[in-house]
């Protein structure tokens, strides 16, 4: 890939935490402003993939591995299947977050974020994992030729 | 916008195609910015431009980079296209006009969606709050598109390693 | 300003159109993927642009302001965005693999070697 120069290594070097903490913060900041899982998750799965072109592969899977990164997937659906469970189990409807916290409008809040979080976790994760799947043909196709 | 989609329709060389995918994909996330869909606008300029053309030019590495030159006359499609273009104006007529606040749209449940989410929510970005909570259901069904999605490619581009080495070798040389 | 009241659905309708011509015409698979891209983003078009209020601001509450632009199409085509891009995958992950099977993603050239075989 791109890892011979230097410019490149030393700018993404550089870019990466500000795109980092910008998903964080477009994640954190998503029911005040424009943002939300989809965006975050979007945006940190972007940030890895431009990791990735600088610097290999076997660099970027050193850093997120593809088995962490398969796992997240399904752990993000379950992170939102399970808010709607705790629902249940307070004696609510499925899904329905107002019981989560003392006043309905609170637990709403609440409920929101937690989903989001899931949200965040299954879109990153599976961007992630479709580009680790599209690389690892890359790599197959390098070493036939 | 309209010559950017113009030089997607005619040109061959898929790696110009790609990049120019990625051009009309900004320039979709600036109106639907100028249209105050702010975060619709994000996702697209994050998706469209970002993942979709890194995803377009992966499998264009591993795939080939030149189309191959039609063969069938383009009349037929261009009729069919032509004809749809056609009566999808006509209906066009009978929409209300763009920005009309009296809209038919605007008379229902979006008002009240609006003035519902501060109080009950206590989130002031009302896409958010109808997203995840109102229609909490929807975005669930949505999570697991993205899972299914994703266990699909897991599936096709992982499970089964070079199963067809002897006349797969030319695959990654075009790029 | 009556003959561009509905200047939104004429850009929307273009777009479709274009679209729909990639996908019906051209066999290449990939093409025809970008074309399908094409034809969602003119759907994005047609639910978000109805909803926009001359006058309007994005539908964040705030109590500087009166008038928002709808905020359901927004939550429709936010999920409508993401779901594409994942269906994009699954078509990107088939055509490669149909190149490996096949060694094309010419859909002519891959019906002739079914027929040839």
């Amino acid at each position: 890939m791109l890892h011979d120069s230097v410019i490149l290594r030393v700018v993404v070097k550089l870019l990466l935490p500000p795109i980092l903490l910008y998903a964080l913060y477009v994640q954190a900041h998503g029911e005040y402003g424009p943002g939300g899982g989809f965006q975050a998750g979007v945006t940190v799965a972007a940030a890895m993939i431009l990791y990735t072109l600088i610097f290999g592969v076997p660099e970027a899977q050193r850093v997120v591995p593809f088995a962490v990164v398969r796992t997240m997937v399904p752990l993000g659906v379950l992170i939102y299947g399970g808010v709607g469970i705790v629902g249940l189990m307070l004696g609510s409807h499925y899904l329905d977050y107002t019981v989560l916290a003392a006043s309905p409008p609170d637990g709403n809040h609440i409920g929101v974020v937690l989903v989001e979080i899931g949200v965040f976790v299954t879109v990153s994760g599976t961007m992630l994992s479709i580009f680790y799947s599209f690389s690892s043909k890359i790599e197959d196709g390098e070493d036939a030729d | 916008m309209v010559a950017v989609t113009i030089g997607i329709v005619r040109l061959r060389n898929l790696f110009a195609v790609v990049m120019l995918g990625g051009i009309y994909s900004f320039l979709m996330a600036t109106i639907l910015y100028v249209l105050d869909a702010v975060d619709v606008s994000m996702t697209e300029a994050a998706v469209g431009a970002g993942i979709s053309t890194v995803l377009l030019l992966a499998t264009l590495a591993v795939t080939k980079v030149r189309e191959a030159a039609p063969i069938h006359p383009p009349a037929l499609p261009l009729a069919v296209a032509l004809v749809t273009g056609a009566a999808l104006i006509y209906a066009s007529v009978d929409m209300p006009p763009f920005g009309d606040p009296l809209g038919p749209g605007h008379q229902h449940v979006a008002p009240e969606y609006i003035a519902r989410v501060l109080p009950e929510t206590h989130i002031p970005n009302a896409v958010t709050s109808v997203l995840a909570s109102y229609r909490g259901y929807d975005t669930l069904g949505e999570t697991t598109v993205i899972f299914t999605a994703g266990i699909g490619v897991l599936a096709l581009l992982v499970g089964r390693r070079r199963p067809r080495r002897s006349d797969g070798a030319s695959g990654g040389g075009n790029a | 300003m009556e003959v561009l009241a509905n200047i939104n659905q004429w850009v929307t309708i273009f777009l479709m159109v274009a679209g729909l011509y990639i996908v019906v015409a051209r066999g290449n698979m990939v093409k025809k993927l970008i074309g399908l891209g094409v034809f969602q983003t003119s759907v994005y078009l047609l639910y978000i642009s109805p909803g926009k209020i001359i006058g309007g601001t994005a539908p964040i509450i705030s109590p500087d302001f009166t008038v928002y632009s709808n905020p359901l199409p927004h939550v429709l085509i936010l999920t409508a965005i993401v779901v594409g891009v994942a269906t994009l995958a699954v078509g990107l992950a088939l055509v490669v693999r149909i190149n490996e099977a096949y060694d094309s993603i010419e859909e002519d050239e891959i019906y002739a070697q079914e027929h040839d075989a």
